[in-house]
């Protein structure tokens, strides 16, 4: 017997399954897995560690973990699998996928993921090796962080996050740190721990030393519970409510006026013909499409903001916010023009209050009362969850919040929502507004991703396919086949997949599939060969999401299964004879190397934070000039201003204003199917026990949460006749699913919810493991994402509900 | 005056936010079988005047708990205390955290069996 050894290294996915972070201390005894511990030195997680994490010792030895490839040698969908060899499993796939791009081309194959998965980088550079530029997040409308990254991307040039002194050495103590007066809560439930790369038990440090919280949502969470103020939503209409937000907050001048006039683009000018900005093209012969124009106040005279050198065209320019301008252009014409803030203002003064009322169920009062201590807090911050981008009009509600913190002067500041870049900016793989040591080999490579030439943001800043289109293209063929899959911990038919008998009949009509995984799912049983992938205990790897920056060290091996990172590599070799990487420590070099230290000696300290001054760490950096590659102070955006009027969402032909718009399946919209479906429909609050899919086979997790759920108020299980505990069928006009009702308060009587990511691993008598049983999926369209391409409506469709009829519908309960 | 040895846990249910990690961990420690654990969480949705409600999570040790014995003597917290995410268990001896009871409302006091 060997000693115990304690290996120190950092979550991320397989294994948690979560988008990763916490140091934790893996105790290790003969290649064994005994013991798992939050790292207590650690600065993101200060010793804690969530339930997933500490059921590891459940998942690395489970019975039912895949130790071997395997090859299907029955119909796709059956449990008709024999074991091979690693090496015969690469040599088919190796011969499968060369055919594949031999007679259809590269692009025939898509890569796909799950979320928030360490894969992302791997992925992409298997799907770049072997010549497609098709990564897929098989998400609806790429629902999840993608599109919001995209939106603030656009708006105000980077992503930012609320600032709980994640980047300071001695977080919360650091004297630079100033705790929140207020925060948001938009959409978000902490039970379930961690989103976006933030650690979310940061803000239940912050209330215990004075933040208040506003909470958005429609269920009482905890943090309703806790609330100065609980804005229970209608779901869907969040734009309406930042709108009314933006609206008080403008009529009562709450907004930092400085801020405004110095690194917004309220004074320039907007044609009131097209709707356009005023372009310096617009006015003089050889005139720049870049610049824009205001009217300066003391000179009475149109001047002209020339965006090279993010400066006026006079010295000491006092342009007017406001106003109404006759402008004579190049062409004779003479128009009138309006300011960018005359514009956004127009845009937010129809949502008073109690329109707001009328639109979101929230009370008139609480909307002044919330937005009034939201912007005299200093400082203040938002978080939001991802409901946010489970809407269609994602991008306009987006905008819309972004430009609550920007205007309240908390954007960059000192307990506000500071901006976030990898740390050091060490950059794996092209991201929204970042572009990674893993890219496509050259830009023509890229030109048959899919949605691209349809959705501007795809263009810009989003570099997957977009989801609804690969699934209709796999069926139409145009233009072009789709005839394989690589699919890597991603199980369309259980989680990710929305409409999911869609996802089968994809799945069915394609030639060749690969599955990677770590434990049987329904997905699985339709790929051709399946490798077997390893937990993150198992495996060397680079985090650079956020801060801090970090390395996962290999603590175990565990026979017959192989880190995703090692298995993209080899393949990756296979299909590229100019492999750039001859070992994977090369290649973590190379993604490390902006911080100046390699591999090992990041390995060494465990993590590192940027130091002060660098882009990649708070505060004022639009002020100092860190964000824009010319050093100048501004933002990163077309214009280097933060733009209320989006100068990209005018060149894509979309509204560069926000505005609110109801979304596609909702009492409103649709008066014709509420009469039937006299319910909203919310689906995918967290549970603390799972990541998504993942986790129903993990004893002590299953145990927390045994059944699928719906959370059903009093009064409306009464009107239909449930008690607690009953079997219930939620049904719409896609399909149904069945869960265990829970008769609760937490929900509004006019709204159930239901949890996701259901299928039942210890039901075998089934190859998909009864997988489209209690799959709240079956209720939820594909194909409804927003005009760029993004968002998708989860959080909002209608249902009925009723009592099972016992043992006939389905099967025996 | 000499001091108990009778320890106990301060459980500051305020902040409970229901994340399980206390539960998982003391199964980690003890290798229970479920649904066997230490340390349950319970929610309680609070009925409140004019149809409102509050929701509670109360953490709850079980008649299984031994408050970490071995642990505690090695000078380690308790399992469930180390990794509460919410910090909201202290362990300690019950004169003292009683005296804690009364700087902050929302809390409970617990001994073991």
């Amino acid at each position: 017997m060997g000693k115990t050894t304690i290996v120190k290294t950092t979550t991320w996915s397989a294994g948690p399954g979560c988008h990763g972070g916490c140091g934790v201390l893996a105790h290790i005894k003969d290649n064994k897995l005994v013991k798992i511990e939050g790292d207590p030195d650690h600065p993101w997680n200060q010793g804690r560690l969530c339930a997933r994490a500490l059921a590891m010792t459940q998942y690395i030895d489970h019975q039912d973990r895949l130790k071997s490839p395997l090859k299907r040698v029955g119909k796709r969908g059956e449990d008709q699998f024999e074991e091979i060899s690693w090496d015969e499993a690469f040599d088919i796939i190796e011969e499968r996928m060369k055919s594949i791009r031999d007679d259809f081309g590269p692009e025939s194959m898509i890569f796909s993921m799950g979320t928030g998965r360490d894969i992302g980088p791997w992925i992409c550079m298997l799907a770049y090796a072997f010549g497609s530029p098709n990564v897929m997040f098989a998400l609806s409308g790429n629902a999840c962080y993608s599109p919001r990254i995209a939106a603030l991307d656009t708006v105000q040039g980077d992503y930012c996050v609320f600032d709980a002194a994640q980047w300071l050495p001695g977080r919360y103590d650091n004297p630079e740190y100033k705790v929140p007066e207020c925060m948001i809560i938009w959409g978000y439930n902490i039970s379930a721990t961690c989103p976006d790369n933030l650690f979310g038990h940061w803000i239940i440090d912050l209330m215990k030393k004075g933040t208040k919280i506003i909470t958005i949502d429609p269920r009482l969470s905890f943090f309703a519970s806790r609330s100065k103020y609980w804005l229970q939503i209608r779901p869907g209409t969040d734009a309406a409510l930042a709108l009314g937000f933006l609206h008080v907050i403008i009529k009562e001048k709450l907004y930092d006026k400085n801020f405004l006039e110095t690194f917004t683009d309220a004074p320039r000018l907007v044609r009131n013909d097209t709707g356009k900005l005023l372009r310096e093209s617009d006015l003089v012969k050889g005139g720049s499409t870049d610049n824009f124009v205001a009217f300066d106040i003391q000179k009475n005279t149109f001047i002209i903001w020339n965006t090279l050198n993010q400066e006026y065209s006079i010295d000491n320019a006092t342009p007017s916010l406001t106003g109404v301008f006759k402008i004579t252009l190049l062409n004779g014409n003479t128009i009138s023009c309006i300011t960018v803030w005359d514009k956004f203002q127009e845009s937010c003064v129809a949502y008073t209050p109690e329109k707001v009322e009328k639109i979101t169920l929230v009370p008139a009062l609480d909307i002044e009362k919330a937005a009034r201590f939201y912007a005299k807090a200093k400082p203040a911050s938002i978080h939001w969850g991802v409901p946010i981008d489970m809407t269609p009009e994602i991008t306009p509600l987006c905008h819309a919040i972004a430009a609550l913190w920007a205007l309240t002067g908390n954007l960059d500041v000192p307990g506000g929502n500071v901006f976030t870049r990898s740390a050091f900016n060490a950059v794996a793989y092209a991201l929204p507004g970042a572009e990674g040591v893993i890219k496509l080999k050259d830009q023509a490579q890229d030109k048959t991703r899919i949605g691209k030439d349809e959705y501007g943001p795809f263009n810009k800043f989003i570099w997957r396919c977009q989801t609804d289109k690969v699934i209709e293209q796999i069926f139409s063929e145009k233009p072009y086949p789709v005839k394989g899959l690589w699919m890597q911990t991603c199980n369309p038919l259980s989680g990710i997949g929305l409409d999911p008998k869609l996802w089968q009949k994809a799945l069915e009509k394609l030639d060749f599939i690969v599955g990677v995984d770590l434990f049987m799912t329904p997905s699985l049983r339709y790929a051709d060969i399946i490798l077997p992938a390893a937990t993150f205990l198992e495996k060397d790897g680079v985090r650079s999401w956020w801060v801090p920056l970090q390395t996962i060290n290999k603590a175990v091996t565990v026979e017959g299964c192989r880190p995703d990172v090692e298995i993209n590599f080899e393949l990756s070799q296979r299909f590229d004879p100019d492999f750039k990487w001859e070992t994977i420590h090369d290649l973590f070099d190379e993604i490390l190397e902006p911080s100046g230290m390699s591999f090992d000696e990041l390995a060494k300290k465990g993590w590192a934070l940027p130091p002060e001054n660098h882009a990649s760490r708070p505060y004022f950096r639009h002020e100092k000039g860190l964000l824009r590659s010319d050093g100048k102070p501004g933002f990163v955006t077309p214009s280097g201003k933060f733009e209320l009027f989006s100068t990209l969402r005018e060149e894509w032909n979309l509204e560069p204003v926000p505005y609110f718009k109801e979304p596609p399946f909702t009492p409103v919209s649709r008066p014709d199917l509420f009469k039937d479906y006299p319910l909203i429909l919310s689906t995918g609050r967290r549970s603390p026990a799972f990541f998504h899919a993942e986790h129903r086979n993990i004893p002590w997790l299953r145990t927390l949460d045994p059944d699928p759920v719906v959370e059903i108020h009093p009064d409306t299980a009464k009107k239909n006749n449930i008690s607690n505990g009953e079997w219930v069928v939620v049904e719409n006009w896609m399909g149904n699913a069945r869960f265990k009702a829970k008769v609760t308060k937490i929900v509004p009587p006019w709204m159930v919810m239901a949890t996701h990511g259901w299928w039942f691993p210890e039901k075998k008598d089934d190859p998909l493991f009864h997988t489209f049983e209690s799959n709240i999926n079956m209720l939820i369209p594909m194909n409804e994402q927003g005009k760029d391409g993004l968002g998708t409506p989860v959080k909002h469709l209608l249902c009925r509900i009723r009592k099972e009829t016992k043992g006939v519908e389905h099967g025996e309960i | 005056m000499a001091k108990s040895n009778k320890k106990g846990l301060l459980i500051d249910y305020e902040y409970c936010t229901g994340c399980f990690s206390c539960t998982v961990a003391c199964c980690q420690e003890y290798g229970w079988e479920a649904p066997l654990t230490g340390i349950r969480v319970m929610e309680i949705v609070q009925d409140l005047p004019k149809d409102k409600a509050y929701l509670t999570f109360l953490p709850f040790p079980t008649e299984l708990c031994v408050l970490c014995a071995k642990r505690t003597q090695k000078g380690l917290a308790p399992a469930c205390v180390k990794h509460c995410m919410a910090n909201c268990l202290t362990y300690g001896d019950l004169r003292d955290l009683a005296l804690e009871l009364e700087k902050k409302p929302r809390m409970v006091l617990w001994s073991p069996r």
